[in-house]
């Protein structure tokens, strides 16, 4: 069953139409209703065409959260060969809101990680809805010290409204566990690829995505904190989402104006839920090219990169 | 009518029908006692009834901190102010320029150089009435100035902390500004200099979960917020209430997150000691 979003409303009602005559179009004795049935596909694809061509920050955001998104362990069951998943931060716990693992991309040996929301309800709450917990973040830092070790590439895959806000998480020293992931991101010595695929959430986000090259999907967001947390923070409550979206600059598109991204990767029309594979092949390709360009540079200048190009992020905002 | 202004008791005062002047008592906002403001200034801005620890400005904080209330302030550099033109119910740019008003400077934060018992050291200190405190592109700045300052003049580095977290008016200009810190205080460390870090209520969001969670000693004051996500956001997220002793300097030090927790009058002494020690010098008489 298709997940329609609230701005999609036409667009199930012609798809619900298609599907109609289509039944009847089967039943033997009927007129041929195949040139109807054309008409009504060419008009759901004008209109996947009109909208998505012109999303506002607040529909983006709902497209980044669509269910049907690929998730993290979609996009290793379609790119990654042989992966070996790795578990445990070897301090308190195994975080599944985090994926980790070893595998190749395209005879490529990598280290792969990204946030985990799950597909259907048992595993949503097994995954805390893709918010991991210090253990998680604790688990990504061991990953990427080890694929260091190996002289292993990293890719990073974020897809997460923020690290999990919890008594216990708090306890365990979830900042001091964001904190510690960011400063091993900044002291690997082997390249990190990261991929904002749906939702980046603030410090939850980042703390996997300090890397040489940072691409972004299409329609996928980016943000400080979440269009509703800002909103209730600023308006009082949450009703504002859609003004504080806008706000928050959290597109693609805007943190590519911004020069915070390297690249946007193209999303099928639609949005990348509606063409699984050819969205694997945009990731594939653009994580290829990148493994490609920084396979010459050695340790130190990979490290020097990446620092420089945070040094440089919002410098171009500093007067002189 | 200084003299009834300096001797005469609140309670009097009350019944005398004036308004009693702001700035020269001061209820105590977690006891509610009333405090003569120099009793308050001589007892560090502590509550001498409850110890309550009041928040500081970011120069009365390095007042109580360095040699002779002396150091030289580190000018920033400036930015842009607004460059995503954010406007929720007011502007980002009214906000801002109220605060510098109110401040009069362009930033909360400050990078000061000077002397603490004696040892040079650099200090970038937050000031939480600026704007929460929220670490913003020019805090950004001022963390790396300050991390370039203390490795050109040989110094200790010094992170005092106040903050609700990244300032959600530069929304991705400030997450990364996490980053950013943590590159700055990891030159520090490389060049073998030693980082500290006194955490002031409150030091929450992007602030703890980047710089502030670092140091190689963390020190705290008593009763101050420490943490990630705020208690609002957990008690809506989790339906739970949070516990009572929940994100406070003691619980953390508790959970092994903070090194140290230690009273307002005592910090200078200990970050002394601690640095004393690490650059390997004999203990002050």
């Amino acid at each position: 069953m298709r997940h329609f979003l609230d701005f999609e409303k036409p667009l199930y009602e012609l798809e619900a139409r298609i599907e109609e005559l289509r039944n009847l179009n089967e039943q033997e004795g009927g007129v041929n209703l195949a040139d109807d049935i054309l008409k009504l596909r060419e008009k759901a694809n004008r209109f996947l065409e009109e909208t998505y061509a012109q999303l506002s920050p607040w529909q983006k955001v709902q497209v980044a959260r669509h269910p049907q998104r690929p998730h993290t362990s979609d996009y290793i069951a379609a790119l990654v060969d042989g992966f070996v998943p790795l578990a445990g931060d070897r301090n308190y716990a195994e975080d599944p809101a985090i994926l980790c693992g070893l595998g190749y991309l395209d005879h490529h040996p990598v280290c792969i990680l990204g946030h985990e929301k799950g597909k259907d309800t048992e595993q949503r709450v097994a995954c805390n809805f893709g918010m991991p917990k210090p253990e998680g973040y604790r688990k990504a830092a061991r990953m990427m010290t080890l694929a260091g070790r190996f002289q292993l590439p990293i890719l990073t895959l974020v897809d997460t409204a923020g690290a999990d806000p919890g008594v216990q998480s708090e306890e365990r020293g979830q900042a001091e566990a964001i904190a510690n992931a960011i400063e091993t991101c900044l002291n690997v010595p082997t390249p990190i690829i990261s991929i904002i695929c749906g939702e980046g959430g603030s410090g939850g986000a980042i703390a996997i995505a300090i890397a040489n090259k940072i691409f972004m999907l299409e329609h996928a967001v980016y943000s400080v904190i979440s269009p509703e947390g800002c909103s209730s923070i600023l308006w009082g409550n949450a009703s504002k989402h859609k003004t504080a979206a806008e706000n928050l600059k959290m597109t693609a598109q805007d943190l590519k104006k911004m020069n915070l991204i390297d690249d946007i990767i193209p999303e099928p029309l639609g949005g990348a839920h509606r063409k699984k594979k050819t969205i694997y092949h945009n990731v594939k390709q653009t994580l290829l090219q990148a493994l490609e360009e920084l396979a010459p540079l050695d340790s130190e200048t990979l490290q020097q990169q990446r620092t420089q190009k945070f040094i440089d992020q919002t410098r171009q905002f500093v007067k002189n | 009518m200084n003299w009834l202004r300096n001797l005469v008791r609140p309670k009097i005062r009350a019944i005398s029908g004036r308004d009693i002047p702001e700035d020269l008592w001061i209820r105590c906002n977690n006891c509610s006692q009333m405090i003569f403001h120099s009793e308050l200034t001589a007892n560090l801005h502590v509550c001498p009834h409850c110890q309550h620890h009041r928040r500081l400005t970011a120069s009365q904080r390095l007042s109580i901190l360095f040699d002779d209330k002396r150091y030289e302030e580190i000018p920033l550099p400036k930015v842009h102010s607004d460059p995503l033109q954010f406007r929720d119910v007011k502007r980002y740019s009214d906000r801002l320029k109220d605060a510098q008003q109110k401040a009069k400077r362009t930033d909360g934060t400050i990078v000061a150089r000077g002397t603490i018992d004696d040892i040079l050291v650099v200090s970038v200190c937050m000031d939480f009435s600026f704007l929460g405190g929220s670490m913003g592109m020019s805090c950004g700045e001022a963390i790396l100035l300050a991390s370039q300052t203390a490795i050109d003049s040989k110094a200790p580095l010094l992170a005092i902390c106040a903050s609700g977290g990244a300032r959600m008016q530069e929304s991705m200009l400030s997450l990364v500004q996490m980053p950013r810190s943590v590159i700055a205080i990891n030159r520090v460390k490389q060049a073998g200099l030693p980082y500290l870090t006194l955490l002031t209520d409150p030091t929450t969001g992007g602030v703890s979960a980047s710089f502030a969670m670092l140091g190689d000693v963390a020190i705290a004051e008593p009763g101050a917020t420490i943490g990630f996500a705020g208690k609002r956001v957990i008690e809506e997220t989790t339906k739970q209430k949070t516990p009572d002793e929940f994100q406070t300097a003691e619980s953390l030090m508790k959970h092994g997150m903070v090194d140290v927790v230690t009273h307002r009058k005592n910090v200078k002494k200990t970050i002394a000691q601690v640095l004393r020690i690490m650059l390997k010098r004999a203990p002050n008489a």
